[in-house]
């Protein structure tokens, strides 16, 4: 019997090293006669013991980290691959403080499993929701998601059921699913960890959406800033493929589903959904003015689902263990779990999956142990740039979307970055309207004039040019932006300048050196 | 734009045989497929290394599209080059987590060390410097890409040793 040994290629993992460590792995192995069959899981998102190397026993799988190429030869001294001490060694996995206290519903098999074997993807529970399904009336697979109370995991929030109705009611035409998986949001990398880890979950969530509507074909437009999900999505599609889990003839059912990779080309606005759908059509990822909605008229003027990656993902849980499983899950509203994504200046940062209502403070302190430089944090940004800025007095705020939502905050697609007492807010808030003038489409006024005057104000404002008076045109300008603005980049660009003159007015009336 | 010009046949305005094979292979690779204009865009950059302007009317007539509208997807999109890149692309994130991070103090230094700023590439043609908005490595910032390979909580020195063994 050959043991089992892990390491991922996860990007974050490679990131710091990973590909080296897999390689001396194989050849110490070689080296002393021993069977190891090397497998190249996901990340279990615990980043700061990255490179995680594990390895199967009959007492469950131990942890070793963070390893470099350099220590492998003495976890080998160490019998590393019996289970046995080590100065690296965490333990059993599964049983490491902050996995241990997760609730992993989405990401319950990413750095467990091969992310591209459907063997491996199936002997832990996978397809079952699509077997479900198979069985099911398309308006009753939808009433389950509806009723799981499931909502968009991009950032709008909008309840995925009501959506695939919509689609479904259309009357039969060509229809389409597409996945969202433009994230560019920064402090957020979800999407990217299950794509990478369990690439077949989003394939099979996206199988049941078209089935559910009557849509043959699916879209996944992806970043081309994430080669490595690249890879791992077109391995992961001709594994279903060869399979029987995706075609002409799924699972011998007589029905259809077909599956293509397109990549985007570098542009944020292509996170926005009617955006993202010229981008699929090969054109100038422009805002489309609505309505007509995508579900009516969406890509190729078909109606269409479009939905995040994790939302998507999603599903397949939600119809192999129902919709009240689900739902159980969650506080208020905001029902089931959400992966939340701990980045920045954080001192354990990763993917924490909770049911939603754990707080800030929580989040921050007990899964990131604080900063990183070791200094206090100062603020947090939830939801990307074009999420608020929180001030260290509202870490006590639960996350869940309505209770961000009531202190002026957005929860987005589950990022939150940390930023220590050195940060300067009103450089950020400048960054924030730089962002927006580089990012716009430019096919409203508001935003792409609007964030171009946004920086020059705020230039003025830093360098102590008519302060006061520049401070009053900046919230002008924020208000035009917000209610004047086509789509929400435009229309949430405010939301990081305002939250940052609100809470940390002294940073915008600093002393020029 | 040397380069650009190489890929010319001076007895000709078009493109020499060698581009114009691939901007065939790529329009024959995507063309017959709904809405084909970004993946023949991304194919021909894969091929060229950028996507030449001498290839614009080829791909309109080809997909039966004004010129107007090929020009207006390459330059809405960051990633399409109009002009030939060094030979490694170093891109450094810029957004809001690496700034977390101070990534600030690390473009500067790239940009001394190479002596280069963003958008450019050194006078030897060996690299390219550029500025990213995310590669979703947040929680390890700051982050760096070098030809597609993606590096974590990089520091000064280890950019240093990074870019040291490229030719």
């Amino acid at each position: 019997m050959s043991i089992k040994v892990y390491v991922p290629r996860d990007a974050t993992a490679l990131s710091l090293g990973a590909g080296p460590v897999a390689t001396a792995i194989q050849d110490e192995a070689q080296r002393r006669g021993l069977d190891i069959q090397l497998i190249r899981n996901g990340s279990r998102g615990l980043f700061w013991l990255e490179p995680l190397v594990e390895v199967e026993t009959e007492g469950g799988r131990h942890a070793y980290g963070p390893v470099t190429a350099a220590d492998v030869t003495s976890l080998f001294e160490s019998r590393f691959f019996e289970g046995r001490g080590h100065r690296l060694h965490q333990g059993l996995t599964e049983e490491i403080k902050e996995l241990r206290s997760q609730q992993r519903l989405t990401f319950a098999r990413v750095g467990v499993t091969d992310p591209v074997s459907v063997e491996d993807y199936v002997a832990h529970g996978g397809y079952e929701g699509l077997t479900r399904a198979l069985a099911m009336p398309p308006a009753a697979i939808v009433q389950a998601v509806t009723d799981s109370g499931l909502r968009g995991r991009g950032g709008a929030a909008f309840p995925t059921g009501i959506k695939w109705k919509t689609v479904l009611d259309q009357p039969p035409q060509q229809k389409y699913v597409t996945c969202n998986a433009d994230e560019g949001d920064s402090g957020t990398f979800a999407d990217r960890m299950l794509m990478e880890g369990d690439p077949l979950m989003l394939i099979e969530g996206m199988t049941i959406a078209g089935i559910a509507v009557g849509a043959t074909q699916g879209y996944i437009y992806l970043r081309v800033e994430y080669p490595h999900a690249h890879r791992a999505l077109n391995e992961a599609i001709a594994a279903a493929r060869a399979a029987g889990y995706l075609g002409p003839n799924i699972l011998g059912s007589g029905r259809q589903f077909e599956l293509e990779v397109r990549l985007g080309a570098g542009a944020y606005i292509c996170g926005e959904e009617t955006s993202m759908l010229e981008s699929l059509e090969g054109r100038r990822g422009e805002v489309r003015v609505r309505p007509p909605l995508p579900a009516i008229k969406g890509l190729f003027g078909q109606p269409t689902v479009v939905n995040n990656v994790i939302s998507l993902a999603s599903v397949p849980v939600i119809l192999a263990r129902g919709a009240e499983f689900y739902k159980n899950f969650g506080t208020g509203r905001s029902r089931g779990t959400i992966p939340l994504q701990l980045a920045g200046n954080i001192k354990r940062g990763g993917l924490i999956e909770r049911a939603f209502g754990l707080t800030l403070r929580e989040l921050i302190y007990d899964y990131g142990g604080g900063s990183a430089s070791g200094r206090p944090i100062r603020a947090v940004q939830v939801g990307g740039p074009l999420g608020a800025y929180i001030p260290a007095s509202q870490f006590d705020t639960a996350i869940d979307y309505e209770a961000l939502s009531n202190i002026g905050a957005l929860l987005g697609h589950g990022g939150v970055v940390a930023f220590d007492d050195t940060v300067d807010m009103a450089g950020m808030a400048r960054y924030a309207m730089e962002f927006c003038a580089k990012e716009s489409c430019g096919k409203c006024t508001p935003c792409r004039i609007g964030s171009t005057r946004g920086v020059e104000l705020m230039d003025r404002v830093i360098a102590n040019i008519d302060r006061e008076r520049n401070l009053q045109l900046v919230e002008e300008l924020c208000d035009t932006l917000l209610h004047g603005s086509l789509c929400g980049l435009g229309g949430m660009t405010p939301f990081p300048v305002q939250s940052a003159l609100k809470y940390f007015p002294e940073d915008f009336r600093k002393s020029v050196q | 734009m040397n380069a650009d010009r190489a890929l010319r046949d001076p007895h000709d305005d078009g493109l020499n045989d060698h581009a114009r094979e691939q901007i065939e292979a790529s329009l024959a690779a995507h063309a017959g497929r709904p809405g084909p204009l970004l993946q023949v865009l991304h194919e021909v950059q894969d091929r060229l290394g950028y996507v030449p302007a001498a290839a614009v009317p080829v791909i309109a007539e080809a997909l039966n599209v004004s010129r107007a509208e090929v020009h207006g997807v390459v330059t809405f999109y960051h990633h399409f080059r109009q002009s030939p890149a060094g030979r490694h692309v170093i891109q450094l994130c810029q957004a809001e987590a690496c700034r977390a991070m101070h990534c600030e103090q690390l473009t500067q230094h790239a940009q001394r060390k190479l002596g280069i700023g963003l958008h450019e590439t050194t006078a030897d043609g060996r690299y390219t410097l550029e500025p990213v908005y995310c590669l979703g490595n947040c929680a390890c910032s700051p982050a760096m890409m070098i030809d597609g390979r993606l590096y974590g909580r990089v520091t000064p020195e280890s950019f240093d040793d990074l870019i040291a063994p490229l030719s």
